[in-house]
């Protein structure tokens, strides 16, 4: 079954249980997302594809919400881009972007200001390099959650990593901070995998950027460290 | 760590092992009464015992304020240094503490005795300032010494509905009588029961003022079993305590609201959620259930399981409190779908505040229309109102709806000094000023004013008082309680208390103005959950009333 609806001032049409950001990609209207993940269960969190639906006093996250027969759609309106363009600023002003580069072209889409918030305190957490598959960097996260469900329910059903802190001080974490090696990890991958923002990035690539020849980093034999 | 004796341990948690994940809460509130804190080898054993994920026992324990995974004092003073308590020299009681113990706040004395925590706050704002002693399983009113084990009531009103048992101590079962309203409910059919809650026009009383009877009807039609009653005991807004004083007090008032609605849409099973701050309503509440049980109002195809918090204010969105019963973080879900057809376990549910569910006895034994002579038509009933700061008579006060603020503040004793401004609602509430002091206090005519209801809270500030200061123990609130799930809320209430320390502290930028209103508007719109929804709430209104202390 179709559905018809007004997107942006133009009539579309939506397969019965299309999300909205389903829809926008038939029509080429281009809606941001960053913890958006096709293979991940939508959590709706990063709030940067929020749209304005008439009738609606919030702004909706296009990810999750179904398009409804005769919904009035605006993707792009003044509250819709002061809010993406509010999360960037803050996203810039919280987190190393310097290899997120789909983020980084939001910034200059959207004519955000990476310096809009003065003396605002980064969430700065030294590298954590302790095995010899990835490294993690979560002065680079943007806390989009990918990581933690492929590691659980969404793919490898491992638990290696959940959360610790709460709020603006929440990081991804292991069992009371233990290396990777002592957890469940099985290093299937996944996670760096999904990573958006090069916070969890393969231990060879890390070395390659470090100025090491392939050559070198096979002698360095990471790969036959301790793994329990 | 070796030599903790584990068989204690074992003997503790042995009764939530059958629960598995959902036990997780209650295991480590028993782990963290043994130990005084929850270890890495307690842990590891709780979550063997229960069968859940060492990362995700890990990610709760961090989540919860109360739980603490490094060593605490063998007793943690929470003062509250919250708005109705800093009106009253809370940051000073912290210094006085700290320098008595030579600590610093949130570090352990060297004798491994006492740690001094700055709390967020603690429910007992007519006794403000408020301080809260805890040491394993046990706790105090008020600092260390301190004999107290629950916070006096202090009840007044024009009317006293709600309220009626209250302010004597705990009425048990025989003071209370017998459960009138539930067999009334019992003669009527539940779609009866239903009808005659809609017909009350009872509203929810936690803050988002939803039609009570139109999500009982919700719940009662949606497929699924069992389906559960939650009564939301997780009063946490700055400046709210009536729902503490209900159940304290009154207990079966609520339990047999819980029994009504129940039966009103096929449920078998009920909880409390009673945030981590109000233990002491526990045993209450346990020996209530007893009485209940005894009576045979409860085991008869529904009981009530009590579950204690751990220091989350985002817990008492009610999402968020099926996660935390459900023994995870506390992460508010996102909606629809809504808890009627999917809420606690994923099963149809229907979560009310205290005193919604102290409403529903009195609406059944009296009837919808003898209800409705109290109140307003869109507001009929009565409304409890928790008066603290700069007020004669801080306590709970009881008066139907459509009492003015000016009437309710004279019932407290008017203000201590000249009236500045009254929160209204709480931290998530809003500012009125006295050009609002004749604004009766209904839902549509604070709607027509823009103001929030929101939970009862009327927090008042003389003219002496900086309001700034205010402001940015507010933002600091909301930025201690965000959960971090959704961006908005994760960082705005961060950047919110970086702004606002410019504005207290003089060194006010440019475009602060800007910033602060882009940051506030975002939260309000994009957010989540209605904690980021109302996080600047209070700032973007004190913007508005006083756009000149923002230039």
């Amino acid at each position: 079954m179709t559905i018809q609806l007004m997107m942006d001032g133009r009539e579309v049409i939506a397969e019965n249980g299309q999300t909205l950001l389903d829809v926008t990609q038939r029509y080429g209207i281009v809606i941001p997302t960053i913890c958006f993940h096709p293979a991940t269960t939508p959590n709706a969190l990063c709030r940067i594809c929020v749209v304005e639906v008439e009738g609606q006093r919030l702004l909706q996250p296009a990810c999750i919400v179904r398009a409804a027969a005769n919904m009035k759609v605006q993707t792009r309106s003044e509250r819709v881009m002061r809010a993406r363009r509010t999360i960037l600023e803050m996203l810039a002003a919280t987190v190393d972007l310097s290899e997120a580069p789909d983020i980084l072209a939001m910034i200059d889409e959207y004519q955000a200001d990476p310096q809009r918030f003065p003396e605002a305190h980064p969430r700065y957490v030294p590298i954590k390099d302790d095995n010899p598959m990835y490294v993690r960097d979560y002065s680079k996260c943007v806390l989009c959650w990918r990581c933690v469900q492929v590691c659980a329910e969404d793919a490898q059903y491992t638990y290696a990593i959940n959360f610790s802190g709460r709020g603006y001080e929440t990081q991804i974490g292991t069992f009371f901070d233990q290396p990777i090696p002592e957890t469940t990890c099985v290093f299937c991958g996944q996670c760096v995998g999904v990573c958006p923002t090069g916070a969890l990035k393969p231990k060879r690539e890390a070395l390659l950027e470090q100025g090491l020849m392939p050559e070198q980093i096979v002698r360095l034999n990471t790969g036959r460290r301790r793994r329990t | 760590m070796s030599e903790i004796d584990m068989r204690s341990l074992w003997k503790a948690i042995e009764g939530y092992i059958p629960l598995g994940r959902s036990g997780l809460l209650p295991a480590l509130h028993a782990a963290q009464g043994l130990y005084g804190w929850i270890s890495e080898p307690v842990a590891e054993e709780i979550a063997r015992a229960l069968k859940v994920p060492l990362a995700d026992v890990h990610g709760v324990i961090e989540f919860y304020s109360l739980f603490y995974n490094r060593p605490a004092g063998r007793r943690v003073v929470h003062v509250c240094v919250d708005p109705a308590c800093a009106l009253c020299g809370s940051e000073r009681l912290v210094d006085d503490l700290c320098a008595q113990y030579g600590v610093t706040p949130g570090q352990v004395s060297a004798d491994g005795e006492i740690t001094i925590e700055r709390s967020p706050c603690l429910g007992l704002c007519e006794h403000a300032p408020a301080v809260w002693t805890t040491g394993g399983d046990r706790w105090w009113i008020g600092a260390p010494g301190s004999e107290r084990t629950f916070p006096p009531s202090v009840v007044y009103g024009s009317v006293r509905w709600l309220t009626v048992h209250c302010g004597n101590g705990t009425a048990d079962l025989a003071r209370y009588g017998p459960y009138r309203g539930l067999e009334k409910a019992y003669q009527m059919t539940p779609q009866a029961v239903i009808a005659e809650v809609k017909a009350s026009g009872l509203m929810g009383r936690g803050g988002a003022a939803f039609p009570t009877g139109v999500k009982w009807e919700g719940a009662a039609r949606a497929e699924g079993w069992p389906k559960y009653v939650v009564c939301n005991t997780d009063e946490s807004e700055p400046g709210t305590f009536k729902d503490r004083v209900l159940l304290l007090d009154d207990p079966h008032g609520v339990i047999e609201g819980m029994c009504i609605a129940a039966y009103a849409i096929g449920a078998s099973r009920g909880y409390f959620y009673v945030r981590g701050e109000y233990p002491y309503l526990v045993p209450i509440l346990e020996k209530a259930l007893a009485e209940a049980r005894a009576a045979g109002y409860l085991g008869n195809g529904f009981d009530v399981e009590i579950r204690l918090g751990a220091g989350a204010y985002i817990c008492g969105e009610e999402t968020a409190l099926f996660e935390s019963i459900e023994g995870k973080r506390g992460f508010p879900r996102v909606k629809p779908p809504f808890p009627t057809t999917h809420g606690l376990f994923g099963k149809p549910t229907v979560i009310n505040n205290v005193e919604t569910l102290r409403n529903v006895p009195i609406i059944l034994e009296r009837g919808a229309a003898a209800y409705r002579s109290l109140g307003t038509e869109k507001s009929p009933g009565t409304k409890l109102f928790c008066l603290s700061g700069d007020v004669g008579r801080p306590g709970l006060y009881e008066a139907p709806f459509g009492i003015t603020l000016r009437e309710l503040l004279e019932m407290a004793g008017g203000v201590d000094g000249k009236l500045q401004a009254v929160l209204l609602g709480g931290a998530a509430g809003a500012f009125a000023t006295a050009d609002h002091l004749d604004v009766r206090l209904t839902f549509e005519d604070l709607r027509a004013a823009g103001l929030p209801l929101g939970s009862g809270v009327v927090m008042v500030f003389n003219d002496q008082r900086d309001l700034r200061r205010a402001l940015l123990r507010l933002a600091e609130f909301f930025a201690h309680e965000s959960c971090g799930k959704c961006y908005p809320c994760q960082m705005g209430t961060q950047r919110q208390v970086e702004i606002l320390k410019r504005l207290v502290n003089g060194r006010w930028r440019p475009k602060d103005r800007q910033r602060l209103q882009d940051v506030g508007w975002t939260m309000t719109d994009a957010s989540l959950c209605g904690l980021g929804q109302t996080a600047a709430s209070a700032v973007l209104s004190a913007m508005a009333l006083w756009p000149e202390w923002f230039e």
